[in-house]
């Protein structure tokens, strides 16, 4: 499927905002993901999508390599080639009535979607969002925007509460945990949450996307899952940490 | 009107074009892109006798027209795939497939392929003496003449359906090897898997593939893959499965002036899910630019 970069333009240091135009029905649920062809690159490079509607999406990504270095480079009018709707993305309607929903860094985007869809379908979310420090914060006025109670956490304490998302967690935190973010995150999230289910998303470096290649496997509890198809979004419950 | 078809082993193939295994899996996350019965056949997901979950992550690399895997034949093993995987198949797929297998003992290939050997979907079994992303196995028996002649001629005295060794392009001699797995009673051979390579991460020092090492294959590969089985080809009489690197209509038909009788498609696969389709869709256009009538008659073409 081919999209029109509408916008691409840093919203953080290294973090840009990419808006495409084109054919999104095949996205349906907050948390997939779309698999972006970068001129010049060979694989595609998986990106969460943050929001979409029917005339096309919002995707923030990070410059972390030279495929995403690239992409930045390009500019409003040039035509990128997607897959899209990828993976199995968040479920809504098993949360219970006050999720608490937390991110960290640019695993956020996907949960603006999702935090959308939790009001939609009647929810009242909580959201915690986690940087590094005061200057990389993105997407805040969005959610807070969205009229929901976001808290913010800073590892150098620069903004907001000084340390990491965690920390803006209660003790014997029972409330349903939907979460995206760096895998030491996820983990310690999962940890501290005294909820026994939750919705947590993985990253995995992939080939193909959408379940052919085997190259994003990883141990469950119900044995070998593929992050891009069976994925991103996991269980507490099958998660092994 | 142009003629697509091929015969391998006396199988008659509407066209030459086979999704390789590794990169089709049993087929199903291509069902959902198109119907995949417009294929040749195709090679589905290496097998074993046991379940393997393959090597730790990153399995997977990118690399100048490529790409690295390391997957490490991640499978359920041959009796989950004859009690799920082949039925499941069959709801979407009715052509005769090509059974892909690995081991890491002769006995092992020679029970795995006798296994799916007695499944009627099962046209071609595919032995695939070449994965370079398994220690202690797979390659080993793919780099020297004697070993492979030894898996070959096990295999094929347990089997009935035609037998194709899958060759690694990681040796001194392919040739060696190819005319050895023709002495044991190969009936055709599939080349070439892939190039050992790796990457390094520049911010770590770390190579990137949590195995170190893995298999590179897309288009950076193709002029490799042409030039052994051109080599093959000259010197035997069994028919080959070439591949390495096709992503076109026009590479297809490269490969078949080369000496492949059929044409196996990975990589591409997994960058364009409709790689297969358009290929099948474009072949008959680019015939016709070409004058060539028939498939079939250009097979080795390139030889004097």
């Amino acid at each position: 499927m081919q999209y029109q970069i509408v916008e691409n333009s840093p919203i953080a240091p290294g973090v840009f905002l990419l808006d495409l135009a084109g054919d999104t029905s095949a996205v349906k649920a907050p948390g997939q993901f779309a698999q972006l062809q970068i001129p010049g690159f060979y694989l595609r490079r998986p990106i969460s999508i943050c929001d979409w509607d029917e005339s096309g999406m919002t995707l923030i990504y990070k410059a972390v390599g030279q495929g995403t270095e690239a992409l930045s480079r390009m500019q409003p009018g040039d035509t990128l080639d997607a897959l899209n709707g990828l993976g199995n993305g968040y479920d809504v309607t098993r949360c219970g009535n006050h999720p608490l929903v937390i991110g960290g860094g640019v695993g956020i985007p996907p949960l603006y979607a999702l935090t959308k869809a939790l009001i939609a379908a009647g929810r009242e979310p909580a959201v915690i969002l986690g940087f590094n420090k005061a200057e990389e914060i993105f997407l805040l006025e969005e959610f807070e925007d969205l009229g929901v109670p976001v808290s913010v956490t800073t590892a150098d304490g620069s903004f907001g509460q000084k340390g990491f998302v965690t920390d803006a967690m209660k003790e014997k935190d029972e409330r349903y945990v939907f979460a995206c973010g760096p895998l030491p995150m996820l983990k310690a999230v999962c940890k501290k949450s005294a909820c026994p289910t939750g919705q947590y998303s993985l990253e995995e470096r992939m080939a193909c996307g959408f379940g052919a290649c085997m190259g994003c496997t990883i141990q469950t509890k119900n044995g070998p899952k593929r992050v891009c198809k069976d994925g991103p979004v996991f269980r507490k419950e099958e998660l092994t940490w | 009107m142009v003629n697509l078809s091929v015969n391998l082993c006396g199988l008659t193939l509407d066209n030459p074009v086979i999704p390789a295994s590794g990169c089709f899996g049993y087929g199903k996350e291509f069902a959902e892109y198109y119907d995949i019965n417009i294929l040749g056949s195709f090679s589905f997901k290496g097998t074993t006798r046991q379940q393997r979950f393959g090597n730790p992550t990153p399995r997977i690399a990118e690399a100048p027209a490529g790409m690295l895997n390391a997957v490490g034949l991640q499978n359920p093993g041959v009796e989950h795939v004859i009690s799920h995987e082949l039925p499941e198949m069959k709801r979407y797929f009715h052509k005769p497939v090509i059974a892909n297998v690995s081991g890491f003992s002769v006995d092992e290939y020679v029970e795995t392929c006798a296994m799916l050997d007695a499944e009627e979907q099962v046209g071609i079994i595919e032995v695939n003496i070449s994965c370079p992303n398994v220690h202690g196995g797979g390659m080993a028996f793919g780099t020297s003449p004697d070993s492979a002649a030894a898996v070959t001629k096990a295999v094929k005295a347990a089997v009935k359906k035609p037998v194709f060794i899958k060759l690694s392009p990681n040796v001194t001699d392919i040739v060696s090897i190819a005319r050895a797995c023709e002495e044991a009673g190969a009936d055709g051979l599939s080349l070439i898997n892939t190039l050992l390579g790796m990457r390094v991460d520049l911010k770590t020092h770390k190579p990137i593939l949590a195995n170190g090492m893995g298999g590179l294959s897309g288009p950076a590969v193709l002029p490799v893959a042409l030039r052994m089985v051109y080599q093959v080809y000259k010197a035997v009489k069994i028919p080959l499965m070439g591949m390495g690197g096709v992503s076109c209509a026009r590479d297809v038909i490269e490969m078949m002036l080369c000496g492949a009788a059929a044409v196996q498609v990975g990589a591409a696969n997994l960058v364009h899910p409709c790689a297969c389709k358009e290929i099948i869709e474009q072949l008959p256009v680019e015939m016709e630019k070409l004058g060539i009538r028939s498939l079939q008659e250009i097979i080795g073409g390139a030889h004097a």
